[in-house]
């Protein structure tokens, strides 16, 4: 049963790795943003199921604080490029 | 317990499905705009449903602690707020600064 | 009715902290729980109108035909990413972007993100951006057919004007 868990960790980092591209070739600004908000909600759904791979229930709180930080993350960096300032 | 097991793999499988689809077309999509079609909502629903395969499977194999599928409830709760609207902040910035929409026959970039 | 908001924004927030308390302690002894609460309340006496502010009736009312929506959302965001997934893995990606425009009768905060947030969610349409004063919106489309259900059937805003009582 454990072992879904460890396949899946392995198919998101690769989705993960699919994103990087994105985020180190995507032509302009934009693009790199999106990427990088994609891998921050890749890396919540790393969290939870690694979570119960190696049986640590910490990582849940990492994930719900991690969450929150990619929001607010984001957020800024779109206000600041519209704007130029924050 | 094989049920459960056989929810559990069918939620995963399809989580992780929409994740990979929500990265090709990342990859694939010609401009800005329509590749964040792609991943604010495929990202979405991925992310639910594996997080809901993991409650499922936490409520069968762990019933005397209650709390960790709250906290999980809670996420998959906050990550359908959250991404939409970041996907919405995003674009908006896009579209202000002036980053022109591709049309049906340009040049992809 | 002044008075009544300043309590319903008060008890919502000190609501809202209490349950993140709880959910992110995880220790249920006394000591944890009292200091716990007692900064929920101070917190939620500093920045009570920062989740709840402006005046509406009904909010029972509205909050049940909210929850009544949500089914109906969520089989739109799988129908979504089934639409998604087609455009994304067929070898010849029928996509033809547009932007469409459309002004709607709701005015309220809560239902215009309500409204846009599920845009961004349904089929083949994402929010670009949102005017209030008017309520008018800037939709990005993926194709002709979903700017069609937009703009000519009207579904989904008569939906969330009836959730929010704003017909």
């Amino acid at each position: 049963m454990i072992t879904i868990f460890f396949v899946a960790s392995l198919l998101i980092t690769i989705t993960m790795a699919l994103s990087l591209y994105r985020a180190v070739a995507g032509p302009g600004v934009f693009n790199r943003v999106a990427a990088v908000n994609i891998i921050g909600t890749k890396t919540i759904v790393l969290l939870v199921v690694m979570g119960y791979y190696f049986e640590r229930p910490y990582f849940f709180d990492i994930a719900l604080l991690y969450a929150m930080i990619n929001f607010i993350g984001t957020l800024v960096f779109a206000k600041y490029i519209e704007r130029g300032e924050l | 317990m094989i049920i459960v097991h056989v929810v559990v793999t069918a939620l995963l499988g399809t989580g992780v499905f929409f994740a990979m689809v929500g990265s090709i077309g990342l990859l694939r999509f010609p401009d800005f705009y329509t590749r964040l079609h792609a991943t604010g909502k495929c990202d979405t629903l991925g992310a639910g449903l594996v997080i809901l395969g993991a409650m499922v499977y936490h409520f069968f194999q762990y019933p005397e602690t209650l709390l960790v599928p709250a906290k999980l409830a809670f996420l998959i709760l906050f990550i359908f707020i959250a991404n939409p609207t970041a996907t919405h902040a995003i674009m908006k910035a896009a579209y202000k600064t002036g980053v022109e929409p591709w049309r049906l026959g340009e040049e992809r970039r | 009715m002044r008075k009544g908001e300043k309590w319903f924004g008060l008890l919502f927030t000190f609501c809202v902290m209490a349950v993140f308390w709880v959910l992110l302690s995880g220790i249920f002894d006394a000591f944890h729980l009292i200091s716990g609460l007692v900064c929920c309340a101070i917190v939620a006496i500093i920045s009570r109108d920062l989740l709840v502010n402006g005046k509406s009736e009904n909010k029972l009312l509205k909050s049940l035909r909210l929850i009544m929506y949500i089914p109906w959302e969520l089989w739109q965001i799988v129908l979504a990413n089934i639409d998604v997934a087609y455009r994304v893995l067929h070898p010849k990606m029928p996509i033809d972007p547009l932007i469409i425009e459309f002004e709607t009768i709701l005015r309220g905060e809560l239902s215009l993100l309500t409204l846009a947030n599920s845009i961004t969610l349904t089929p083949g349409t994402i929010t670009l951006l949102v005017e209030p004063e008017r309520g008018k919106f800037w939709v990005h489309a993926i194709a002709k057919e979903p700017a069609h259900a937009l703009l000519v059937d009207q579904t989904m805003q008569r939906k969330v004007a009836h959730v929010f009582m704003e017909t």
